[in-house]
C-alpha cells in the first residue's frame, strides 16, 4: 500500500513499512469485536463523530495542525532511551524504552487529547466531557481544554479522587470541574457511566473526549490513530538506532491506548513480537486483578463487544490494581482481535512485580516511571530473561511517576 | 397469557391509551417486587416491564440506579427475574423484560429467549442493542415466539427510525427527551414530534417514555402516543417510603392516578 499524504496514519514515516490500517468494518467491528451497543439516542452523535473524523484524517490542513501541535506542544518526537543498567537485570537483553513521560503532561494520553480537541472544534462543539481514572486523561483533557477555550467536565470515581489527588488539583488549576462519581466501584468503569449519562443528554454542544481505545465505534478508531504516532517515531528510531527491528514491543493494557498506540505500526511486521502486560494486582488466583484479556470472558461493557470481566450472568466485576490507570474491568476491542488472531500476546504483571520494576528503573537509570509503565518494564525484565541476551526489546515508557509518588511513599516506606 | 397486541387491541377498543410500568427484579426486595408490580396491575396498569439489574446501567438516572443497586446487593439474578415474570403475568398484564444486553448475550440468547417465554413473558425491551446488533436476538425472540421493543430517541433521523422499527415486534418504545430515565417536571415537546415521526413509518403501536411521573402528563402523552411509559417514579414511592406494605400502597395510588390520566 502506497502512504497517502494527508492522512494520519501513513505520514512519509511509515514509507516502506509496508503497514496496513487494520481498520474496523463499517460497523466499527475488529473481527467479532467492537461495534456499537448504546442507546439509540446516542447513534447520530457517534455517526457525525465518525463523519467528520474521515474527513479530517483526509483533510491536510487538519492533520498538519495536529501534527504542529504535537510537535510545537506536546514536546514530539519524543527520545528512545536505551538503558543498559536496567536492562543487566533482564538477562543482558537490550531495553529501549519509547519516552512518552517527556511529553507535555507527563503520558501518552496528550496526542490523543489533542486531536480529538481539534476534532470538537471541527465538530462546532464548544464543550467537552472525559472520564479519568489515574487523571492522566482528565488532566491531558483539561490541558487541551485549556488551550483550545473549551468547556471542560471530567469525570473521576471517588476512589481514584482520593488516590490521584494531585492530579485532581491539576485539572482544577486548568479550569476543568471534576465531578466526583461515587456510585458502583468509584472508579474508571463508574466514571464512564457518568460521562455517557451527561453526553447523551448534552450531545448538541458537547463531545465525548473518551480516553481509551474501547467505548462505542469510531471511539477505539480514532483514539488508535491519535496515539499511533508513538509506533510510528518508535519504530524509526529503533531502526536507526540498532538498524534492525526490535525481537519485541512492551506495553501496558488497560483500556489499551498507548498500547495500541506503539503496537499499531508493528502489526504488519510478522516478526515483531507484541506483548501486552495487563494488571495482575495481588495475584491471577485472589480475583483482585484486572486481568481483563487472560482471565476475562466476551462480552459487552461500554459499547463495544470486547473481553470484560464479567461473572456467569454478565454483571460486571470490579478490578483491582495498585495503578488506577490499568484498573478497568474491560478492554479494547482491537486488543481482544489481536489476542484472537494470536497476533499480540497478553500477560499478567502483578502489583509487586510492578513496583520493584518502578523502583529499579529509578534506581539503575534515573527515570521515575508511572506505575502503569512499569507493568511494561516487569514484563520487559521478564521477557529479557526468556528471549536472551541478543534480543532487542522496545518498551512504552507511557508516563511519568510524579502522579504515584503517594502511592510509591506507602508502598516503599519512603 | 396477555399478548401486547391483545393489550393495545383493548385500548384502541376503550379509546385510551395503554398504561406500562417498570420496577426493577429484586427491588425491593424479591417478593416485593412482585407484590408492587401486582398492584400496579390491580390499579390499572396493561403492561409491565419487569428491570433485569446489570452492574452497568449507563442509560438509567439515579433513581433506577439506586434501585438496581439494591436488587443486586439482594442477590437478584436471572432465574429471579424469570420468577418475578412468572408471579407478574399471573396477574393478567403483559410482561416484558426490560434489559441491557450483555446479561443476555452471557445467558445465551436462545436460552434466555425460551426461559423467558417459558416463564410467561410476552418480549423484552433492550435498550443498548441497536439494530446492527440485533440479528440473534431476532432470530431468538421469532423463535421463542416472543416480542422485541427497541427504542427510538429525539435525535434518530428518520433513516434511523425506519431500522429500528423494523426490529420492532409488539410496539416501539419513544424516548422522549434526551437523557437517562427519571421523572421530570414537564414532557418534553420533542415526544410528540418523535411519535409523529415514528407513526409515519410503522404501524406498531407508540409507546412514550422518560421523564413521566403523574397522571396529568399521562393524559398529554395519552392524546398522542398509543402508551404512556413510568418508572422512576414507581420506584421513587418504594424508596420514600418507611416500609414495603406502605410503599406499595404508594405505588398503587399512583398506577390509579395514571390510569385516570390515560383514560382522559
Amino acid at each position: 500500500m502506497t502512504p497517502k499524504e494527508g492522512t494520519l496514519i501513513t505520514p512519509a514515516d511509515l514509507a516502506g513499512s509496508g503497514a496496513q490500517r487494520n481498520d474496523p468494518d463499517i460497523y466499527g467491528k475488529f473481527g467479532r469485536f467492537g461495534g456499537r451497543y448504546v442507546p439509540e439516542a446516542l447513534i447520530p452523535a457517534l455517526d457525525e463523530v465518525a463523519a467528520e473524523y474521515e474527513k479530517a484524517k483526509n483533510d491536510l490542513g487538519f492533520v498538519r495542525e495536529f501534527e504542529h501541535l504535537l510537535r510545537t506542544y506536546a514536546g514530539r518526537p519524543t527520545t528512545l532511551t536505551e538503558v543498559p543498567r536496567f536492562a543487566e537485570h533482564a538477562g543482558g537483553a537490550r531495553i529501549l524504552l519509547k519516552r512518552e513521560d517527556l511529553t507535555h503532561t507527563g503520558a501518552h494520553k496528550i496526542n490523543n487529547v489533542l486531536g480529538q480537541a481539534l476534532l470538537t472544534k471541527r465538530l462546532g462543539k464548544r464543550r467537552v466531557i472525559a472520564e479519568t481514572g489515574a487523571g492522566q486523561h482528565g488532566v491531558a483533557t483539561a490541558t487541551a481544554a485549556a488551550l483550545m477555550g473549551l468547556e471542560c467536565v471530567i469525570y473521576m470515581g471517588a476512589v481514584d479522587c482520593e488516590r490521584q489527588a494531585l492530579n485532581v488539583a491539576r485539572m482544577k488549576l486548568l479550569g476543568a470541574t471534576v465531578v466526583p462519581v461515587t456510585n458502583g466501584s468509584q472508579t474508571l468503569k463508574d466514571a464512564i457511566n457518568e460521562a455517557f449519562r451527561d453526553w447523551v443528554a448534552n450531545v448538541d454542544h458537547t463531545h465525548y473526549l473518551f480516553g481509551t481505545v474501547a467505548g462505542p465505534h469510531p471511539f477505539p478508531e480514532i483514539v488508535r490513530d491519535f496515539a499511533r504516532i508513538i509506533g510510528v517515531e518508535a519504530r524509526r528510531q529503533v531502526l536507526e538506532l540498532t538498524g534492525r527491528m526490535p525481537d519485541a514491543v512492551c506495553a501496558a493494557v488497560g483500556g489499551g491506548s498507548n498500547a495500541m498506540g506503539i503496537f499499531h505500526a508493528f502489526v504488519d511486521d510478522a516478526n515483531v513480537r507484541l506483548y501486552g502486560y495487563e494488571a495482575g494486582g495481588r495475584g491471577a488466583d485472589t480475583g483482585e486483578h484486572a486481568l481483563t484479556l487472560t482471565q476475562g470472558s466476551e462480552g459487552v461493557l461500554h459499547g463495544a463487544r470486547t473481553f470484560v470481566l464479567q461473572d456467569e450472568e454478565g454483571q460486571t466485576l470490579e478490578s483491582h490494581s495498585i495503578s488506577a490507570g490499568l484498573d478497568y474491568p474491560g478492554v479494547g476491542p482491537e486488543h481482544a482481535w489481536l489476542k484472537d488472531i494470536g497476533r499480540a500476546t497478553y500477560e499478567g504483571v502483578t502489583d509487586k512485580e510492578a513496583m520493584e520494576a518502578f523502583a529499579l528503573l529509578a534506581r539503575t537509570e534515573g527515570i521515575i516511571p508511572a506505575i502503569e509503565s512499569s507493568h511494561a518494564l516487569a514484563g520487559a525484565l521478564r521477557l529479557g530473561r526468556e528471549l536472551g541476551p541478543d534480543a532487542v526489546i522496545l518498551v512504552n515508557l507511557s508516563g511519568r511517576g510524579d502522579k504515584d509518588m503517594g502511592t510509591a511513599m506507602k508502598y516503599f516506606n519512603l | 397469557m396477555t399478548t401486547l397486541q391483545a393489550v393495545f387491541d383493548k385500548a384502541r377498543a376503550e379509546d385510551r391509551a395503554a398504561l406500562v410500568g417498570y420496577l426493577p427484579a429484586g427491588f425491593p426486595t424479591k417478593d416485593g417486587a412482585i407484590a408492587a408490580a401486582t398492584a400496579m396491575v390491580e390499579a390499572g396498569c396493561d403492561v409491565i416491564e419487569i428491570g433485569l439489574p446489570y452492574s452497568d446501567p449507563l442509560m438509567d438516572g439515579p433513581t433506577i440506579q439506586d434501585a438496581v443497586h439494591r436488587s443486586l446487593t439482594n442477590g437478584t439474578r436471572i432465574a429471579d427475574v424469570l420468577r418475578t415474570v412468572e408471579g407478574v403475568a399471573k396477574s393478567g398484564a403483559a410482561t416484558l423484560v426490560m434489559t441491557y444486553w450483555n446479561p443476555i448475550g452471557r445467558y445465551g440468547a436462545e436460552r434466555f429467549a425460551r426461559d423467558l417465554a417459558s416463564a410467561g413473558g410476552v418480549g423484552t425491551i433492550t435498550p443498548d442493542l441497536t439494530p446492527e446488533e440485533a440479528e440473534p436476538w431476532l432470530a431468538a425472540s421469532k423463535g421463542a415466539g416472543i416480542d422485541t421493543v427497541f427504542l427510538v430517541a429525539p435525535s434518530s433521523p428518520e433513516e434511523r427510525i425506519g431500522k429500528v422499527v423494523a426490529c420492532c415486534t409488539g410496539f416501539v418504545y419513544a424516548a422522549s427527551l434526551m437523557g437517562v430515565t427519571g421523572a421530570r417536571e414537564t414532557v418534553n415537546a420533542a415526544a410528540e414530534g418523535l411519535v409523529k415521526r415514528t407513526k409515519s413509518l410503522t404501524s406498531l403501536p407508540v409507546c412514550v417514555g422518560l421523564g413521566v411521573g403523574n397522571g396529568d402528563q399521562a393524559a398529554e402523552i395519552a392524546a398522542y402516543a398509543d402508551g404512556v411509559i413510568v418508572g422512576s417514579a414507581f420506584i421513587r414511592r418504594l424508596l420514600d417510603a418507611p416500609d414495603e406494605k406502605s410503599g406499595i400502597a404508594a405505588v398503587r395510588d399512583l398506577a390509579s392516578d395514571l390510569a385516570r390520566g390515560v383514560r382522559r
